[in-house]
Order: C-alpha cells, then structure tokens, then sequence
C-alpha cells in the first residue's frame, strides 16, 4: 500500500504514527501518575527486595554456615543464580550490539528495555560472588593495586579473577551505551516539561541539543560501543564458562563449554526480555511499537539457540560416552539417573524439547504461548545451571565424600531478593526513561512504519499519481 | 560576554527531506549555515552539511591500545618482577592466561575513553545547560540556523521561506 515499506517486511510501527504522536506515546507514560498496577508491582518489589536484603545481611552477620552449602557441594545457589542472572543480561546486549551491527531494525523497539534488563541483571549476578566471599568488607582484594600487604596481586591466571574483569566491564560498558542511547530522549522529555521536572531532565540529557555534528559523532560512538560489546558480551559467559571448564571435575572439564553457555545466556535472556515486554506492551500500550514481528522475531532467536544448547546437550552425552573415562561417563549418568534426576528432565524438557513449538509460525506470533514459554525456558536455564553445578560436585571421584545439597531458607530469600532488586529498578526504570528508544524509533519510521502520514511521504504523492 | 552573543535566524521544518534539500539550496546559495538541528540522526545529511568524517573511532582506538598495554605490561611485570610465583606449574611469564584480562581492559579502556571524549568534544555533561533554539527540536521538528553575523537576514529568511520552512523565527543564543 506504500512506496516506502518494502512489500516483503512487514512494518515495525504499526497504527499510522507521526513523529509527534511517537514522541506523545513513548514519552507520556513518565509523565503521568503511577497507574495502580504500577504501584502495587513496586510495593511487592521493594517488599521482596526488602527480605532479600535481610537474608543478605544475616549471610553477613551469621556466616556462610547460614548456607547449606557442605564440603563437597561447596558452591550451590549462589552460583547458580549467579550464572543465570548474567546469562540473562546477555539478550540485553545481542540486541542492542549485535543487531545494531547486522543492521536490524527491530531491534529499535525493543533495545532499550533490553539493555536496561541487562543493567539490572548483572546487577543482581554481581551480587552472589560479593556474598559468597564471605567477608565482603575484604572485596576490594580481587582488585589489583599496589597494596600495602607487601608485593601481594590477585591471581592473573585464575579464571575467578577474569570473571570480576569480565562482569565489572561488562556492567560498564553496558551503562555507558544505555546512558548514551539515553541523552537524546532525556532532551525529549526535557523539552516537554516546565519547572523543576526540567531541570532534571536538563541535567539527566548532559545539555543535548540535537546538533548535526552532534548526531554524527553519536552515531560512531554507538557504532564502535556495539562493535565492542559484540566481543565482550561472548567473552562473558566465556570466560564465566571458563570457571567451571578449567577445573578438573568431570562433567565440567569440557572445551564445549564456552560456545553452549554463550547459546545459552543469549536463549534465557530473550526468554526474560520476552517475559518482561509482554508485560510492559500490555500496561504502557506499547503495542504499536513492540509488535508481534518483534515477538515472532525473538521466537526465532529462541528458537535457533535452544536449538543449539539442546545439540551441546547430547553433544556433551555422546562425548562422554565416545571418551571411555569411567569418571566422565558416571557423571553424565548421574546428571540423568542420579539424585537430582529431576532437575535433569526439568532442564531437556525446558529448553530443548518445549522451544521446538516454535517451528510452527502461528505458535510464533501466539502471545500467551510466547509467555508462557519464556517462563518455562526461565525456569528450564536455571535447572542447566543447577544440573551443571550441584550435581557434578554431590557426587564426586570418592564416593565416601559424596553429600547431597538442597538450600537453606537463606541461600531462597536472597534468590527472591534479587527478583525484587531486579523489579524495583526496572519500574522505576519504566517511569523516568522512555522504555522505548524513542529518536531510534524515529530514525526508523519512514523505513519501517507501515503508513508514515508526514508532509513527504512518499505513497501520499504515490497514490496522487494514480 | 555581550559580543559572544550570537543573532540567530532559524527555520523549521516539517520534515527532513525538506531539511536537506534546504541546506542543498543553502550551500549551492553559498550561505553559511550556523548548524542543522534534528530529533534523530540523518542519514545523508552529513555529506549535504559537509561534515567531515567523525575521528572519534580513531580515539576509540588509542584508548583501546592503551588498555591492551597497559593490562599486558602491567600483568607481565607483576608475575615476573614484582611478585613472581609458580601457579599450577606454568611459566611467570604465561601468555595465554593474560589474554582474557588484556582483551576486558582493551574494552574498558576504549568504552570509557570514548565516552568521555564524546561528551567533552560535545560540550555535553552533568550540569551543562545548553541554550536550544525550540523545544520542538527533540519532537518532530527538523531546524535550519543561521547566524545572522556572518549571513544578511534577508538572504536567510528568503531561502528559509523558499524552501518551505513551516516557522521562521528569530532567538539570541
């Protein structure tokens, strides 16, 4: 119907949008009042951050012996929420980065909330090696610096220590290209607002004018941050793959490692980025800006990297079988068959087997499905990690060591703290920044919008013509 | 102060590709224009506007070798001068476990420094209040401005009007 839109895609922008009534949309849900739903989200947020700051401070206060972590599983939940919290904030930055250089424009209705989740996930994965330390009044010793404790560094060669470099550049490279992807906006709903709301606005949008040279020089920057983080984002859950495949425990030595926690995070992430914009369309009436191309879209992401894991899965059973090491297949064995059997099955059926709706487009562009699958792979990549973890060390080379683990009341309530960390910061996210990247979404309307009614839209003049 | 006071002319437009063909119009008239306001980043403008190329890549790089020595060097002379000490049999000096570290501070390095530089080439920052010629600029207008020291007003408000600006209005900054 437009000379503008190319006939094969169908249009990002759906409902006739003007950039004025772009700008209305996206910016007005920070200023109205709290909506209900709002309100009573963060009440139970703060209130569940709230007991997980508690189970926080009793670890700190009591000890690890608060944990059930024992001599042979020594590391359990913690590490496991800790992997999956930064498996997730990895969908944040694919979007953001990756698409950015492979030129998707989809990824402009989405990328905002998408790094925001990345922020806030990272945020919560931090946390768990902090706590774990045990005495986090003595964090800053993973830090090198010349130090009074006499020629004394951290351990260049542990991967532990690569970990903190990894995940502390990660979380800063993430904010600056979110900041900066923000300032524009922040000038929008500057230039909108009167009294004291503008002046935060002025101070939050560093002064932006919307300058030409300003505009170019944005552009190469978020360009060179996306190329950049395109090789970090798969550094990270390398090198958090790198933590358990430089160990000598079988069922974690395994060079597959890397590639499948990479395909991993980036499946449980678009799960909870799903999860969350499902929600946030529905309450901020975004839909004529996340549409269900962008749902179908991600599915189609979900779907090739469940694909993958579920390939490194069996991939990883046959190896262990194909090597002819007893310790190696016993622990494959005991993953499947053995005490924690049943997070074995929780994760194939997860991940590997449910995603495999997807292959159907109707399933695809199915709302509700989508839903409630991203909540299953959610649910499917924290038991990955739990198989990978606790079961490999419950049972280990002698068998008179060999424990079993389930947590203690505390290791639970600081797991639920971190959803309300993670909650609390993304609605108050959702009520002072646009949630969805409102110049980005400009710059790709009369591209990507299905009817563009400006001054100079083409298929107006086009049906003149006619 | 009062002679940095600049008399600016500036036209708004409804739509950038009235915008570019305005600077077109501009440059062939050979007038100088004061700088191009947009809501979101025009492609084609740059070429039209004559801007050059931006070399903040360039500094993104600098930053980035600079991270890469400095994580090598520094891990280098810790494990061989300042501490050396034998971890799982490997050599001190043992490259392949410095590589992680190297390549996350080349990307710390070169994120942070760019940034910084972005904002501070760009008089941007915390605090900064930059005068801006109409609210309308981050909506959906797209804004011509000359300055009417170096352009006779006439000319500006001519062209503005031929090239259909849909408001001329005046404003010192």
């Amino acid at each position: 119907m437009s000379a503008v839109v190319s006939p094969i895609r169908r249009p990002l922008i759906t409902g006739n949008k003007t950039y004025h009534q772009i700008t209305e949309d996206l910016i007005s849900p920070t200023e109205k009042a709290p909506t209900r739903a709002w309100t009573i989200g963060l009440i139970i947020s703060v209130a569940v951050l709230s007991y997980g700051v508690f189970c926080i401070l009793w670890t700190i206060y009591v000890g690890i012996g608060s944990w059930n972590l024992n001599r042979t599983v020594n590391w359990g939940w913690d590490i496991t929420n800790f992997v999956w919290w930064i498996g997730i904030g990895h969908a944040g930055t694919l979007i953001s980065a990756i698409l950015l250089l492979f030129r998707q424009k989809w990824r402009t209705g989405v990328n905002r909330a998408a790094e925001a989740m990345t922020i806030f996930a990272v945020m919560c994965a931090g946390l768990f090696p902090l706590i774990h330390m045990g005495r986090i009044w003595l964090a800053m010793f993973i830090l090198p610096y010349p130090n009074t404790r006499g020629p004394l560094w951290p351990n260049f060669n542990s991967p532990l220590l690569w970990d903190v470099f990894a995940i502390s550049t990660y979380l800063t490279v993430s904010l600056l290209f979110w900041y900066t992807g923000l300032v524009p906006d922040f000038a929008t709903v500057r230039d909108r607002a009167k009294g004291m709301r503008r002046k935060i606005y002025n101070f939050l949008s560093f002064g932006w004018t919307g300058s030409a040279k300003h505009w170019q020089r944005w552009e190469s920057l978020s360009l060179v941050l996306a190329g950049l983080s395109t090789p970090l984002v798969l550094s990270v859950h390398t090198i958090v793959s790198f933590d358990f495949a430089t160990s000598v425990i079988p069922g974690w030595h395994t060079t597959i490692f890397p590639p499948y926690f990479v395909a991993g995070a980036v499946f449980s992430g678009f799960a909870m980025v799903l999860t969350l914009m499902i929600i946030t369309r529905k309450l901020l009436k975004l839909e004529d800006y996340i549409t269900v191309e962008h749902i179908e879209s991600m599915n189609k992401v979900i779907l090739v990297t469940g694909t993958i894991v579920g390939v490194a899965y069996l991939t990883e059973l046959f190896i262990a079988w194909y090597s002819g090491y007893v310790y190696e297949q016993f622990a494959f064995f005991n993953r499947a068959l053995g005490p924690y059997w049943w997070s074995y099955f929780g994760m194939m059926f997860c991940n590997v087997i449910s995603p495999q709706l997807f292959w159907k487009k109707s399933w695809r562009r199915n709302i509700t499905l989508t839903f409630l699958m991203s909540i299953f792979i959610n649910i499917g990549m924290w038991f990955e990690r739990f198989v990978i973890i606790a079961t490999t060390l419950a049972r280990d080379y002698l068998p008179s060591s060999w424990g079993l683990y389930s947590p203690s009341w505390v290791e639970i309530g600081i797991y639920i703290g971190t959803f309300g960390l993670f909650f609390t910061c993304y609605l108050i996210f959702t009520r002072v920044a646009p949630v969805v990247a409102v110049a980005e979404v400009k710059s790709v309307l009369k591209t990507g919008g299905n009817q563009y009614v400006g001054e100079n839209a083409t298929h107006k003049h086009h049906h003149e013509h006619h | 102060m009062a002679n940095n006071h600049k008399e600016i002319v500036f036209g708004l437009y409804n739509d950038e590709e009235d915008l570019i063909r305005a600077v077109k119009e501009a440059k062939s008239a050979h007038l100088d224009i004061y700088d191009v306001f947009t809501p979101f980043p025009l492609h084609g403008l740059d070429p039209v506007l004559g801007l050059e190329e931006s070399r903040l890549h360039i500094a993104g790089f600098i930053y980035g070798a600079l991270g890469t020595l400095t994580a090598f060097l520094g891990m280098t002379w810790i494990f061989t001068k300042d501490w050396p000490n034998v971890f799982g049999g490997k050599p001190y000096w043992s490259v392949p476990a410095f590589i992680p570290i190297t390549f996350e501070l080349t990307v710390l390095f070169a994120a942070i420094g760019m940034t910084v530089t972005f904002y501070i080439i760009n008089g941007l920052g915390p605090g900064v209040v930059n005068q801006h010629l109409d609210d309308r600029i981050t909506d959906d207008k797209f804004c011509l401005a000359f300055d009417k020291g170096s352009v006779s007003e006439e000319k500006a408000v001519s062209l503005l009007k031929q090239t259909g600006a849909v408001e001329i209005n005046h404003k010192t900054l």
